[in-house]
């Protein structure tokens, strides 16, 4: 009897209990399957809309990240140097006592001495609120080095964005564009969508200077040199505009490609655009017979309209007179005349693209006859936000998808605005078939809030530490425009820094530009590794010391993680936080939902296991300590703590406005209403009966063009996604970006300082542009480091963390510098060669591997698979600290070149974006190619500075 | 028995479809945690946080490059279908020929494109071969094919750990672990496809619900008429080295066609603006539009 | 193949001892009944002696038992569950390691019969009734029984490996008769060592003769034929397989593929079982070695000693300790040399 044993019904679980991933970003809805107390396996939740119950590598190897050996297990407190990871463990009384000390002196003293920076991405409704409620300015999260210009560049552009806040309309699309996308946060949906695709015969097009993973499967791989996607955008639309192949009539209804912009060189409006008396934007438009004349018809038949007005015949070309006597011209002609002039011709781009020119002339023409010539209707019938109904739903089937090859440059805020500018020229936005918003998407471009800016008597900011500029006045800069956020973000250097500058923080504080601070508080950011650019530079910083006082330069740094990551060892106060199956989280409207195109939804994390060590989730402690140092907000009216429950509680309690709490789902009394309503308190019970999840759909006539949807933006405003439901206007072309430039030429109240102007002039252009790298490499130019460095996400590893789990550690404990044979041949490299990689400020020994799918001119490795010896619990000679490598060491965080404007971040000009993938780089070899082993080595001049 | 059984009614398998497959590890992973704590398990790991960490998989996923191939004559699919059915299986004998990877450069660029190079994805786990000598070389009977679905599976309380299975199988199906002392390999989720206490729609392997791009199918491929092998008559799915006769049950799905520049009609010569002659924004001064 | 040390032991040294066994057995069955001398008077006694066990081969019997024993518990070593060991002898309708297995056990039963008749012949009369010690067909048979079991244990084996059809340099017709003939000459070696040693009953002058140049003679011409059958064997391997990964994964018509991440950046289980690889440059170097040490060397020491009687013994002794080298490394070889086709799956470029 073969396999006696062998019981085919044995129970798979005592309990199954749902939750939320956390593995990455994209949180997934899981099912954890206990048996014994223990974690047993843990699948994807098939009634989840994020994930519909697939789940990915990290997701499924959840269970050992949950039982890693390198979890923290109680707070401790620094007794060695800064960096030797010499600690005592204390109790959280002590812990907790000591660090609402220090920062209860700051508060009193100067909030801004705080600067509270949370890397990840999913606490921020409420680190963000902590911060106000703090009173520093100096918060941030990841954005700003992870991808603030995709995110910037759209909401500036449209209201909406690539990074998480749309996707392509998976089920119609036929051609989907993906620039630059190796994993993204999205994940899971992603996938399912591009096995649509495939399943559907859509075509798929990478343009990508490697060919991984999604790549992979596309029709086809366009090696582009990294950098120069704004040059291949802006030749697609040459040519779209060169064949008259571009949808006017979209533009003109939901973009402002119509209205007027005043030519007036010198004057304190030039460059903006026209308006009437009461402040509507004007157009010109042709004459019907109603029109009268008195309109200020400067031309035959026209005459000048409010721009919203509807049933006009708008004009896109030519030169009207306003009705004070200047001209001015649609915006679409001043578009029109930038991108038909010789620099976007595909001749032009080809080589700096390195993709040639009929490839670029052919993929424009199938851009074009996929949105026009396969357009598709939908037999939808809708009503426009003027209440126009209209039969059906015209799609653009063509659509596009941008992530950090895009945005990871410093040209990337103008890169990705020209992306959103061609999508708008097909008519391809939030049409059947194109890219779609996910609600609370679109809102207005931008969206209305502005940063904090000052302290009221209670001590906290009038507004939440981050939001939109929307013109200089709302710049966070002292009376001689210099930056008043540590990280310098909302600066004249990077104004329209809108996730402010993480990246920055421990340089400037360590430098003291622009000024010194008491405590940096960080959580879940490896800060000392992989998410900070010159690596070794910045943990010498963080253990520098004043030659005066001998005190650290950086006085206190609290962290809270819940791993022993690199970063660790250089706090003085560190607070263990539980795993993500030991805690309460909430995935918030406020933050960053994961509502997809036809539904709005948020969820939560439930306990699902205790924790077994003494760890507190963060977000309890960080309501603690605000408790304890009596933020407003966080106490009763008789002094007592509002949240003793902790986040559980807040979670359902706290109101941001009457009715708005951080969960949209089950609110009112009796848990009936969505959106808005009074707190309630069965609300976790109901999400956690939901799968942990609640759900809006978008109702089906709201479907598309939901920027000038009328029932979209009813739907959306009885939610409270939008304010109003007059239609969005996309920004064709950006005013808030001119208002920028008029300052720097000397108009307003508001200027940059001197060493600014120049800058500001040259990238506050309101028509998106190309520019190559800034000189990140010093003097030294692109003949002395010809390569251009970059990083993809591994799908299986999620930055830093992954090399503590048993598993995925095993798929790779190390990696390799990928780089094309024909590179290797240049450069005299053998496959499996050990060689050096040198940037001007460092060089590193890392084993070279041929791969034919590369650019040329580039070369490339996995992202922070490299470990520092002594973190995660692993062996000292672990092949990620032994062989494993990390680019970071290579990436100045300062630009050398930019000598006017000293101290000027390593990052897009207008958003302070990390430029992680301007890196440039030369190959030298080593004389002993065969020795394995990776080193770096400093540039001597280089590492503090 | 290590002997096979005459003929299985149903022949339970996985198709894998190579033309959607990113390479994620998702159906690796997925198969280790679901057996590590399964009937099959656990799935051991040697030196976990170590120098040479390994441990024992059911499934694994490869990454291949094909490079310098000028696929763009004709699209990948289409060859492997010309393949299938027009000519024999190469024989060691008679390899295909090698074509000479090849650039075009671009003038001025100082990098010539890389000739059209693919990257392809490649899952490998057990195929539950119809003939596979993993059994019949067995010498206890802890190897079986069962006879009612055709899966192979290891009696791990049989097994001596002789190895000689793993030496059997072409496909690397069969890992040995060291610490148990047993030949572990894909149960076809054996313990998740019949199991009772589980929904009836999680009654499928773990590879195939967690796969992301749904690049794994799960189904009788003894049944003309289940989904899987309407699947792999449509796509042309194949079997993995047929000349050893075992007759895996498992089919992978070949890439398709890529449409690339090698599908593009030739540029239509369509009328556009000449920017040097006279300026092209007339073209729009006419142009009624309506708002 | 990773050459395994407990396997090469395993399958040389029992090699050698169904070697031994398969001589002993045939002496039996075809020679030695009544062809002793009486210790005592130094006369053939066919009355006492009928069955008795010339010395040198009852060494050899001890030595095949050792040799035997040694390696059948070796090769339980590289067993993960040695103590279940016992199951493996279920399967002989399909399974060559079954039958081997079978087979070992099985050599044992004549075996033994022949210890019994020489145990008999210690105490005549006393453990072995005299009837049968004194049936010479018995005798015969059970030499007979021995000689054939060992032969088929030793083709069980070489079959284990020549079944193995994704092992191409395994799955080829020289593997057997290698096998077989590496296994008579170690046992023929091996034999002509003991025979050199001081014995302790007599042998007729004649005899003294014919064993001694037949031992050297017959290793000679077995040395011979292992060069040739191994000669060949390695022509054969040496041909391209003109498998290609691209095969390996069905899409020949891709041509060049190569391997560009491996499932695992660290070894795993296949990669270190099957994914061993020996440089080309090595290979060929080491088969000289193997060809001079294992055959050349004892073929010219018998040469010798057919040449010199008087160097007979030191140049039986240098012969067996060469030869067992020369073909330690040939097993080496067999393992290291061989490819696993699952490594069509791993390799950079095709095998
Ligand atoms: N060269 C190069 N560098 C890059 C990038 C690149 O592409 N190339 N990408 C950049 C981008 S986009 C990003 S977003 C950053 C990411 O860089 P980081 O934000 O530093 O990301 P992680 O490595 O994930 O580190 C997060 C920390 O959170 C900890 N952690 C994990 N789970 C928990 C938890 O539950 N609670 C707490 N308190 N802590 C936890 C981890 O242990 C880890 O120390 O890297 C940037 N750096
Ligand atoms: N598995 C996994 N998933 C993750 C993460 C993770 O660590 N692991 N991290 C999460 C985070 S924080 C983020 S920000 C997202 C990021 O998601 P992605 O944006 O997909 O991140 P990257 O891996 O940095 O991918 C950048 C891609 O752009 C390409 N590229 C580089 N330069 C250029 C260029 O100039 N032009 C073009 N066209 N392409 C270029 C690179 O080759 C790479 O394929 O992923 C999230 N998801
Ligand atoms: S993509 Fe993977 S790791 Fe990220 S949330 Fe989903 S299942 Fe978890
Ligand atoms: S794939 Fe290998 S292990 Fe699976 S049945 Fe076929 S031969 Fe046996
Ligand atoms: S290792 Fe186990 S399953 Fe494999 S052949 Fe040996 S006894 Fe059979
Ligand atoms: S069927 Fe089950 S055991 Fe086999 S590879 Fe898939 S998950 Fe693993
Ligand atoms: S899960 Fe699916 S897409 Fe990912 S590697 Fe496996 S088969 Fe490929
Ligand atoms: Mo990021």
């Amino acid at each position: 009897m073969p396999h006696a044993a062998l019981d085919l019904n044995t129970p798979t679980a005592d309990e199954v209990k749902t939750t939320t991933c956390y593995m990455c970003a994209c949180r997934c809805g899981i099912r954890v399957h206990l048996k014994d107390g223990r974690v047993r396996y843990i699948d994807g939740n098939p009634q989840h809309p994020v994930n519909r119950g697939v789940i990915c590598a990290k997701g499924s190897a959840g269970i050992k990240q949950h039982y890693s050996p390198a979890r923290l297990s109680k707070p401790l407190l620094r007794t060695g140097e800064r960096g030797a990871g010499e600690f005592r463990e204390i109790e959280w009384d002590e812990a907790l006592a000591l660090a609402a000390q220090w920062l209860g002196d700051i508060r009193k003293r100067n909030p801004d001495e705080l600067a509270f920076f949370t890397g990840r991405d999913q606490s921020q409704a409420l680190t963000a609120w902590w911060a106000q409620q703090f009173g520093t300015t100096n918060y941030a999260a990841h954005g700003g080095f992870c991808s603030v210009n995709m995110a910037a560049a759209g909401m500036y552009t449209f209201g909406g964005s690539f990074w998480e806040f749309g996707e392509p309309d998976w089920e119609l699309t036929k051609y989907l564009m993906l620039w630059g996308v190796a994993e993204d946060h999205d994940s899971n949906p992603i996938k399912l969508g591009l096995g649509k695709l495939k399943a559907r015969g859509a075509k798929i097009v990478a343009i990508n200077p490697v060919r991984t993973g999604y790549g992979a499967i596309a029709d086809e791989w366009v090696p582009i040199n990294p950098g120069s996607d704004g040059l291949l955008a802006g030749a697609f639309i040459h040519e779209l505009l060169r064949h008259d192949r571009v949808d006017l009539d979209y533009l003109v209804r939901y973009t402002n490609a119509h209205h007027l912009v005043i030519r007036d060189a010198g004057a304190a409006d030039d460059g903006l655009i026209a308006r009437d008396a009461a402040g509507h934007a004007l157009c010109a438009a042709r004459a019907t017979a109603n029109d009268s004349t008195d309109g200020g018809d400067k031309g035959a038949g026209t005459i000048l309209a409010r721009a919203d007005a509807i049933d006009i015949s708008p004009l896109v070309v030519g030169e009207y007179i306003l009705a004070d006597g200047r001209t001015a011209v649609p915006s679409f002609q001043l578009l029109a005349e930038r991108f038909l002039a010789d620099e976007y011709t595909p001749e032009s781009v080809s080589a700096r693209c390195g993709v040639d020119v009929t490839t670029i002339r052919r993929l424009a023409r199938e851009l074009a006859e996929t949105a026009f010539d396969q357009a598709i209707s939908l037999d939808q019938a809708w009503t426009d936000a003027h209440g126009r109904e209209h039969a059906s739903m015209r799609g653009r089937p063509v659509s596009m998808h941008a992530m950090r090859g895009i945005s990871a440059h410093a040209n990337g805020f103008h890169t990705c605005r020209t992306l959103h500018i061609l999508q708008m020229l097909l008519g391809a936005i939030d049409t059947p078939g194109s890219f779609r918003y996910q609600p609370p998407y679109p809102k207005s471009a931008p969206p209305p809030n502005r940063p904090g800016k000052s302290r009221k008597d209670n001590g906290s900011l009038d507004g939440g530490p981050l939001g939109y500029v929307q013109s200089p006045e709302d710049l966070l800069v002292d009376a001689d425009g210099q930056p008043r956020r540590l990280d310098k973000a909302y600066s004249w250097q990077h104004p329209l820094a809108a996730h402010g500058i993480m990246q920055s923080v421990i340089r400037n504080a360590w430098a003291g530009d622009p000024y010194r601070i008491d405590t940096l508080f960080m959580f879940m950011a490896n800060m000392g590794w992989n998410s900070s650019m010159n690596t070794m530079g910045t943990r010498q910083m963080l253990c520098d010391r004043d030659a005066d006082s001998g005190e650290y330069r950086i006085p206190h740094i609290i962290y809270s993680d819940a791993y022993l990551s690199e970063t660790v060892a250089f706090a003085d106060l560190v607070l263990p936080d539980t795993t993500y199956l030991e805690r309460h989280d909430c995935i918030s409207m406020l933050d960053r939902p994961i509502s997809d195109a036809d539904c709005a939804a948020d969820a939560i994390r439930q306990p699902v296991v205790e924790a077994d060590r003494d760890v507190r989730p963060f977000q309890d402690v960080l309501i603690d300590l605000g408790t304890r140092i009596g933020l407003p907000g966080l106490l009763n009216d008789d002094g007592t703590a509002k949240y003793p429950g902790g986040f559980a509680q807040y979670m359902v309690e706290h109101e941001r406005a009457p009715g708005v709490g951080m969960l949209a789902g089950w609110r009112g009394a009796d848990g009936s209403r969505s959106g808005f309503g009074e707190p309630n308190p069965q609300q976790l019970k109901r999400y956690v009966e939901h799968g942990c999840v609640w759900e809006a759909r978008v109702p089906d006539a709201a479907r598309y063009y939901k920027m000038a949807n009328r029932d979209y933006l009813a739907w959306a405003k009885s939610l409270g996604f939008v304010g109003s439901t007059e239609a969005i206007v996309m920004q064709f072309y950006c005013e808030t970006l001119q208002r920028f430039r008029l300052a720097a030429r000397g108009h307003g109240a508001q200027q940059p300082p001197e060493s600014e102007r120049e800058r500001v002039a040259r990238y506050f252009d309101p028509l998106p542009f190309w520019y190559g790298h800034l000189d990140s490499s010093g003097s030294a130019g692109e003949a002395d480091y010809p390569l251009s460095a970059i990083t993809q996400r591994p799908m299986f590893m999620y930055h830093s963390w992954g090399s503590q789990n048993a598993w995925l550690r095993q798929i790779a404990t190390r990696n390799y510098l990928y780089l094309n044979p024909r590179t290797a041949g240049t450069n005299g490299v053998g496959d499996g060669d050990w060689i050096w990689l040198v940037s001007p400020i460092a060089r590193i020994r890392v084993q070279a591997r041929f791969h034919s799918a590369t650019a040329p001119g580039t070369v490339w490795t996995w992202n922070a698979i490299g470990k520092r010896k002594g973190a995660w619990k692993l062996a000292a000679h672990a092949p990620e600290n032994r062989d494993g490598f990390l680019l970071n060491h290579l990436i100045n965080e300062l630009l050398p070149s930019e000598r006017n404007s000293p101290g000027c971040a390593n990052a897009d000009p207008l958003t302070g974006q990390a430029a992680w993938f301007d890196l440039r780089v030369r190959i030298e070899r080593d004389p002993t190619p065969q020795v394995d082993g990776h080193r770096i080595e400093m540039n001597e001049t280089r590492a503090m500075r | 028995m290590t002997s096979l059984p005459a003929a299985t009614t149903r022949k339970l398998g996985l198709v894998i479809d190579l033309d959607t497959c990113v390479g994620c590890h998702a159906c690796a992973v997925a198969c280790k945690e679901w057996n590590d704590g399964g009937s099959f398990g656990p799935l051991p790991d040697a030196d976990p946080y170590g120098k040479e960490p390994s441990g024992v998989w059911f499934n694994r996923v490869h990454s291949y490059e094909v490079a310098g191939i000028e696929n763009r004559e004709s699209g990948v699919g289409e060859k492997r279908e010309r393949l299938v059915s027009g000519l024999a299986f190469p024989t060691p004998d008679s390899p295909f020929p090698v074509p000479e990877p090849s650039a075009r450069p671009i003038p001025d660029s100082p990098f010539p494109i890389p000739a059209h190079a693919m990257s392809l994805h490649f899952p490998r786990s057990c195929l539950h071969c119809e003939t596979p000598a993993c059994v019949t070389v067995c010498p206890t009977g802890a190897s079986y094919k069962r006879a009612e679905d055709g899966i192979v599976l290891v009696d791990e309380d049989k097994c001596i750990g002789c190895q000689l299975c793993a030496w059997a199988c072409p496909y690397g199906a069969r890992e040995f672990s060291a610490q148990r002392g047993v030949m572990q390999k894909c149960t076809l989720c054996v313990d998740r496809i019949y199991n009772e206490t589980l929904d009836e729609a999680d009654r499928q392997p773990a590879c195939v619900m967690a796969c992301p791009t749904r690049a794994r199918h799960f189904g009788d491929l003894g049944d003309a008429q289940s989904d899987v092998s309407k699947l792999v008559a449509e796509r042309g799915g194949y079997a993995l080295m047929p000349e050893f006769g075992y007759q895996p049950v498992n089919r992978y799905l070949p890439p398709r066609p890529r449409r690339d520049a090698s599908c593009a009609q030739a540029q239509p010569a369509v009328e556009a603006i000449d920017t040097a002659q006279l300026s092209p924004l007339l073209r729009w001064v006419d142009r009624v539009l309506s708002r | 193949m990773r050459p395994t040390f407990s396997i090469i032991f395993f399958t040389v040294v029992s090699g050698a001892g169904y070697g031994l066994w398969l001589l002993v057995g045939l002496a039996h069955a075809l020679v030695w009944p009544g062809c002793m001398l009486d210790p005592a008077t130094g006369t053939v006694d066919v009355q006492v002696s009928v069955c008795r066990m010339p010395s040198t081969l009852t060494l050899a019997w001890a030595a095949g038992f050792l040799l035997v024993s040694a390696g059948l518990l070796s090769s339980l070593a590289h067993l993960g569950q040695p103590r279940r060991a016992w199951r493996a002898l279920s399967q002989w309708r399909s399974s060559w390691l079954s039958r081997e297995g079978i087979a070992a056990l099985l050599a044992y039963v004549p075996a033994t019969g022949l210890f019994l008749i020489w145990l008999g012949q210690q105490s005549p009369g006393h453990l072995v009734p005299a009837l049968i010690l004194e049936n010479e067909t018995l005798v015969r048979v059970t030499g007979a029984l021995l000689a054939a079991a060992s032969v088929v244990t030793v083709f069980c084996t070489a079959n284990i490996y020549a079944c193995l059809k994704p092992i191409r340099a395994w799955h080829n017709r020289l593997v057997v008769p290698a096998h077989l003939a590496f296994a008579a000459l170690s046992g023929m070696l091996l034999l002509w060592a003991l025979a050199a040693l001081p014995r302790w009953d007599l042998m007729p002058a004649a005899q003294e003769t014919v064993w001694s140049v037949l031992l050297p003679f017959a290793v000679i011409v077995l040395a011979v034929i292992s060069a040739a059958i191994k000669l060949a064997y390695w022509k054969q391997i040496d041909r391209p397989s003109g498998l290609r990964t691209a095969h390996a994964i069905g899409l020949d018509a891709l041509g060049n593929v190569r391997s560009f991440e491996q499932p695992h950046t660290q070894e795993n289980y296949l990669t270190h079982e099957m994914g061993f690889r020996i440089a080309r440059k090595h290979s060929r170097k080491l088969r000289m070695i193997c060809l001079l040490a294992g055959f050349a060397t004892p073929a010219i020491l018998a040469l010798l000693a057919l040449l010199l009687p008087a160097l007979g013994a030191f140049a039986a002794w240098l012969a067996l300790l060469a030869g067992m080298s020369g073909i330690f490394l040939e097993r080496w070889l067999f393992f290291a040399e061989a490819r696993h086709a699952v490594m069509l799956y791993y390799a950079a470029h095709g095998d």
